[in-house]
């Protein structure tokens, strides 16, 4: 492990530092002091959803539901503009006697269409918006981070961060946690 | 076994013991190993292999069925007029409506904070794809020339002609293809961070690969867990409408015909309270041997059990009550025509139907009133393929007594199934547990991420907490607004 003295053509290949805790509490503890502390280009990774960590972290609220609601919206006009112009416009289906465009018994399919629209974007708009898919990543390369899927929880902090400084940053982490603080090397 | 029945006995209802919902001395490593160990063997056990010659087989007389059919018309089945609508639509509907218990566990529930549906949620969604392929096949198939098939979709042609979009068995192509759609998408994203855990245990290189792109490169970041959480509870509450949705559009194929029997407005909430009673017994069927054989008792556990056979004894009751508010509603309605035809399916000439029906539908869920019955997995594992078997009759009987014998009695007849109809229907089974088998020995079959979530260690371990995983002003440094 170096320590904080790195020359500068190092930095230029560090992506940041990892840290890992064993338990809840101690990551929660350590979120709360990087957020305290001013970072913002950093990351906790857990197994699981841990609910306090958003606002331990800082995170904001993410603007998802705005996506998946217009994205309803226009599944839902979709729908209504295809019965109209398939069964009203471009080939007029008399049935009955009924009017060749009724909304009551367009509903059904203009509901499905929104649902389908809206769950689809749900899904694109979550993998879009958190980068994803995205194969390699320099974290991938620490090979205690393979537990971070399994029962380990980590706390990273990028070297891009205005804030990051090599030393105090290490400081910082190693406050927080008794496990040795590990540098990450950017992907050649 | 060592093990005193007690350890794994989480049964009991003391409002003031908070359940556990893995049992046993399991920490976030175990439950990995546990699931992930299934997809890491080498080679699967022996059983999965007898079980996969069984269905694959079943699967071939399925394809086979279908190639006879299509070479040589729906005369194979036993359709004549008056009854024109068999098998084909019965099966349909049973399948579909099994499909339905898989999202009710995994929406309705995740909204209703119903934790316990962690363990088995992945399971019955899997279940709900599979019961949707296996319903997609019968419309498809059902006019005997496939290549026509498109004509279900509003896709110009070279007739220059569009479906009828005031048909209901149009908004059923729609309603069954957004249900299929939104269950594989809901499936496939809570089992990324899954499949990211089988890639990052990876042993060799080719499972490190396929998990690998699978799991889209998932790194557990807070930040994404976070939008991951938005996105789930969205998909829940679009899936949640959408399920009760689908077997309503389902009934309106029946509900809007002027057939008696038929053409009744109790149909859409009876049709739903089945599907998700049908689909909770094959929940139930399916599970109890699963968790048996690859060891995931203390994973889904006998509280799960129990919990889905009060479900079953609810929705059961429900299904009764239907029964017997059409048979109100027939004589209150003073129409001649729907009292004949409910005093003709209870003592006609497809009463033996009708009581099969009865019997495993009303009566078999009567015993899990009783604790220890339904706590014995025996017990539940056999009433459960009583439901599902008597959900089949409903169908069967819905469909053929009300076409048998409608107003005109010289127009009246008895439908036969075909041995091809027989056979069609045993085999789309094969092809329902081949794609399970599949699952259960490529993918992770339990949540792993989301039972981790419930689990004691994953909250707070201190005196006065309450475990509900909140923090409020729980932890020093940590402030929760």
């Amino acid at each position: 492990m170096s320590t904080g003295n790195t020359t500068r053509s190092d930095r230029a290949a560090l992506y940041g530092y990892l840290v890992a805790f064993d338990k809840v509490d101690e990551l929660l503890v350590a979120a709360a002091a990087v957020r305290d502390a001013g970072y913002t280009r950093w990351d906790a990774h857990t197994p699981f959803v841990i609910h306090g960590l958003d606002v331990a972290m800082g995170v904001k609220k993410t603007v998802l539901p705005y996506i998946v609601f217009l994205a309803g919206l226009t599944g839902a006009a979709a729908g209504i503009l295809l019965q109209w112009w398939t069964n009203a416009v471009d080939y007029p289906f008399l049935i009955s006697g009924k009017p060749l465009f009724s909304l009551p018994a367009n509903i059904p399919v203009a509901f499905e269409t929104t649902i389908l629209f809206a769950a689809i974007s749900a899904l694109v708009g979550m993998l879009a918006l958190n980068g994803l898919p995205q194969l390699s990543h320099p974290l991938f390369s620490n090979r205690s981070f393979k537990r971070v899927t399994d029962d380990r929880f980590f706390i990273s902090i990028e070297a891009q961060d205005p804030l990051f400084e090599v030393a105090k940053t290490r400081e910082l982490l190693e406050s927080v946690s008794d496990q040795p603080v590990e540098e990450i090397e950017e992907l050649s | 076994m060592s093990t005193p029945v007690s350890y794994l006995d989480n049964t009991g209802d003391d409002p003031a013991v908070r359940a556990r919902l893995v049992v046993g001395d399991n920490d976030f490593h175990s439950v990995t190993n546990t699931v992930c160990g299934i997809v890491e063997q080498p080679r699967p056990p022996k059983f999965w292999w007898v079980a996969f010659a069984a269905s694959s087989s079943l699967t071939l007389v399925l394809f086979a069925c279908i190639g006879y059919l299509v070479t040589t018309g729906i005369g194979v089945w036993g359709l004549q007029v008056p009854v024109g609508w068999g098998y084909a639509i019965v099966n349909f509907v049973f399948w579909v409506g099994i499909g339905h218990a898989g999202t009710l566990i995994s929406a309705i529930l995740f909204l209703l904070r119903q934790r316990w549906r962690t363990s088995i949620n992945r399971f019955a969604e899997a279940m709900t794809i599979f019961a949707v392929v296996c319903a997609g096949i019968f419309p498809g198939i059902h006019v005997g020339r496939i290549w026509f098939a498109y004509w279900l979709f509003p896709i110009p042609n070279q007739m220059s002609m569009w479906p009828n979009f005031r048909s209901p068995l149009l908004w059923d192509v729609f309603a069954v293809g957004t249900y299929a759609t939104v269950s594989l998408l809901f499936w496939y994203m809570g089992m990324i961070p899954d499949l990211a855990s089988i890639r990052d245990r990876a042993t060799t290189k080719l499972r490190f690969y396929i998990y690998g792109v699978l799991s889209l490169g998932w790194r557990s970041s807070n930040r994404h867990w976070h939008r991951f959480e938005f996105a789930y509870l969205l998909l829940a509450s679009l899936a949640t409408p959408l399920v009760l949705s689908v077997h309503s559009v389902v009934s309106f194929d029946f509900a809007v015909s002027i057939m008696p029997g038929w053409h009744t407005t109790i149909f859409p909430p009876y049709f739903v309270a089945g599907a998700i009673f049908s689909g909770f017994a094959m929940v139930v069927t399916l599970i109890i041997p699963t968790r048996k054989f690859f060891g995931l008792e203390e994973i889904i556990t006998a509280r799960h059990l129990e919990n889905m056979a009060k479900i079953m004894l609810a929705t059961g009751m429900m299904v009764g009550l239907a029964y017997s508010t059409e048979f109100f509603v027939a004589w209150y309605s003073g129409n001649t025509y729907e009292a004949f035809t409910f005093l003709n399916r209870a003592f006609g000439p497809y009463a033996w139907a009708y009581w099969t029906m009865v019997t495993c539908n009303v009566l078999v869920p009567q015993i899990f009133w009783f604790r220890k019955l339904r706590n014995k997995t025996i017990i539940l594992w056999v009433a459960s393929i009583l439901i599902n078997v008597g959900m089949w009759f409903e169908r069967f009987v819905i469909v053929v007594s009300s076409l048998s014998r409608d107003y005109l009695p010289t127009s009246w007849g008895y439908y036969r199934p075909t041995a091809i109809d027989v056979l069609t229907f045993v085999g789309s089974f094969g092809l329902f547990f081949t794609l399970f088998l599949l699952f259960v020995r490529f993918l992770p079959m339990v949540g792993m991420a989301e039972v981790k979530g419930v689990m004691p260690q994953a909250h707070l371990d201190r005196p006065g907490h309450r475990g509900h995983g909140d923090y409020h002003g729980d932890i020093a440094g940590v402030e929760v607004v």
